[in-house]
């Protein structure tokens, strides 16, 4: 017998559960858009080398495009429309609109759930490739712009929104460390 | 895309029986490359085993005090893991050089080292290709080849091998294990690529069906006075045009122990083992690391639109070991 070729699922996107049946060949992000109607995730490339499909795997920034929907089955899903704590924006959020970090806000989404993601990343002590001395002895490296630009480097922007880009990160990475202090 | 089926496994056995040695079932990691793959007709499976949920994500020490790191390992976990950091920091950089933080976050180690070429004759199925189409033919050879193959390549295909981490875990002398119905086997890294040849379209040792179920690092201590250095055409976020993997211990000026490993120049991970012959001993300066780099890349053929590479690769052996050497030294 030919393996079934669709399946009944259960998704869990920014702590709701939606069930909806899928052929295997959907990916996370047509199952976000096209079925759960959450366009706020945009699509660029459709293949892994823009970042606009940004979104958060179990709290790990991931890309929808390759994700397939029958895979996240189980995994937690978090979208853009998802970071905002009610009316209240999350912090990137908020220094992206202080700053300008964008222009026609295409890639804006998934710049800003790849940012909350390096923020943490960073806390962790993640290294990243501009890294000096990636030994844990060395300590975490200072989030200079050189490793905004780095970590963020995922994440196109056709309009070259970078300058303002880097720089909101960078605020809201200072944020997040005085709240946490 | 063609129509598959979808099925997770949750332990080793299960899921090479689920796999079932079906030529037209692949296993699933991150799907990073393979559902890439699918999306242009590439890969064409029926069915797919999903292995991210397999108890394979844990660096552990190994028996001989090296380290152990399992398949589902993603890429970000193995960069960040203190351990690798510690004692293999060439492992760590080559991980961070390659493709994103989303990309990594979701890449496995055993879907890194399976990654196809970036051959873009490979990818597009309306061209013919010896990788993808045995017996069609080679537009590379007289086509679009500035980020192909310089050493071990054939006039059947020169397709490098994209991987970033594999160049570290050659210079490290990693092995592979896996698992197929038959029971658990290893090879060592050196020998799971296989030579192009003729036959462009095998490209490792893997029995038919194999799970991939770790890959592991011996102790070696001149390894933790290591580094990865790679060259690209943008700053970020694109793949190696060459790439060099070191490890060196100096003592009292020459060469006490090195490895050195290639990436972007070959079907798969260079180890160079004639360089390595030729730097130990000898001293450890920038003229015999010159000489060393030559005698490896002796064997370079280039083609009309990749020499540059023989000249990139020699600087960047020189560059590498330099900073190594003077490393040591303090
Ligand atoms: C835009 C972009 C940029 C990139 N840049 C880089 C770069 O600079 N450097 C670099 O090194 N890489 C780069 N990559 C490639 C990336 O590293 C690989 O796609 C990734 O490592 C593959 O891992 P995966 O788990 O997603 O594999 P998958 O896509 O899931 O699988 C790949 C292959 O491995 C097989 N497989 C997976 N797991 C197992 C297992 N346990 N046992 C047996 N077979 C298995 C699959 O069947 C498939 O054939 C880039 C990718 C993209 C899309
Ligand atoms: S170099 Fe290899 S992968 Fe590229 S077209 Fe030739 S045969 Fe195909
Ligand atoms: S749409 Fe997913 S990376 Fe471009
Ligand atoms: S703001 Fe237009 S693409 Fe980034």
């Amino acid at each position: 017998m030919p393996p079934s070729t669709s399946s009944d699922l259960t998704l869990s996107v920014n702590g709701e559960k939606y069930t909806l049946t899928v052929d295997h060949r959907t990916t996370l992000l047509d199952a976000l858009r096209e079925r759960l109607e959450m366009t706020g995730t945009k699509k660029g490339c459709d293949q892994g080398q823009c970042g606009a499909c940004t979104i958060l795997l179990d709290g790990r920034r991931s890309l929808a495009c390759l994700q397939l929907a029958v895979a996240a089955e189980g995994r937690e899903v978090t979208t853009i429309e998802g970071v905002a704590e009610g009316e209240r924006l999350h912090p990137v959020q908020q220094a992206f609109l202080d700053l300008d970090g964008f222009q026609c806000g295409y890639c804006t989404p998934g710049q800003i759930c790849s940012a909350i993601a390096v923020i943490e990343e960073h806390a962790a002590g993640w290294p990243s490739a501009v890294t000096g001395d990636v030994r844990p002895e060395a300590g975490p490296p200072p989030l200079t712009p050189e490793e905004i630009r780095e970590r963020m480097s995922g994440n196109l922007c056709r309009c070259g929104a970078y300058v303002s880009i880097v720089q909101a990160v960078a605020r809201a990475a200072e944020e997040t460390k005085g709240a946490a202090a | 895309m063609r129509e598959f089926g979808y099925q997770r496994a949750y332990d080793v056995s299960g899921a090479v029986a689920l796999l079932d040695g079906d030529g037209e079932a692949r296993f699933l990691g991150g799907g990073t490359n393979l559902v890439d793959l699918m999306k242009t007709g590439v890969e064409r499976p029926a069915r797919l085993v999903d292995v991210r949920e397999l108890p394979l994500n844990r660096v552990e020490p190994a028996e001989d005090g090296g380290l152990r790191i399992g398949a589902t390992v993603t890429n970000s976990d193995l960069a960040a893991h203190p351990e690798v950091r510690r004692r293999y920091p060439a492992l760590a950089q080559a991980v961070l050089a390659g493709a994103s933080g989303q990309l990594r976050n979701m890449a496995t180690v055993g879907g890194n080292l399976l990654q196809r070429t970036r051959c873009g004759y490979f990818a597009d199925v309306t061209s013919p290709c010896n990788k993808r189409d045995p017996g069609s033919g080679c537009p590379a050879i007289t086509g679009e080849h500035h980020n192909h193959a310089v050493l071990g390549a054939s006039g059947h295909c020169v397709a490098t091998h994209p991987s970033d981490m594999g160049v570290a875990l050659a210079a490290l002398d990693a092995s592979v294990s896996y698992e197929t119905a038959a029971g658990a086997g290893e090879l060592p890294l050196a020998d799971f690529y296989l030579p192009v040849g003729e036959t462009p379209h095998l490209e490792t040792a893997l029995p038919p069906g194999a799970l991939i179920t770790g890959v592991t690092l011996p102790a070696n201590d001149t390894a933790a006075n290591s580094r990865y250095r790679k060259v690209r055409e943008r700053a970020s976020y694109a793949f190696a045009i060459g790439s060099v993997a070191a490890a060196l211990d100096v003592r009292d000026g020459h060469v006490h122990d090195v490895r050195l490993a290639f990436g972007a120049v070959a079907s798969r991970p260079w180890r160079a083992r004639t360089a390595e012959s030729a730097l130990t001993g000898g001293p450890a300066d920038a003229e015999h690391f010159a000489a060393a780099a030559d005698a490896e890349l002796a064997a370079a053929r280039p083609l009309p639109h990749n020499g540059y590479k023989v000249t990139l690769m020699r600087n960047l052996v020189v560059a590498v070991l330099s900073e190594l050497a003077e490393e040591t030294a303090r």
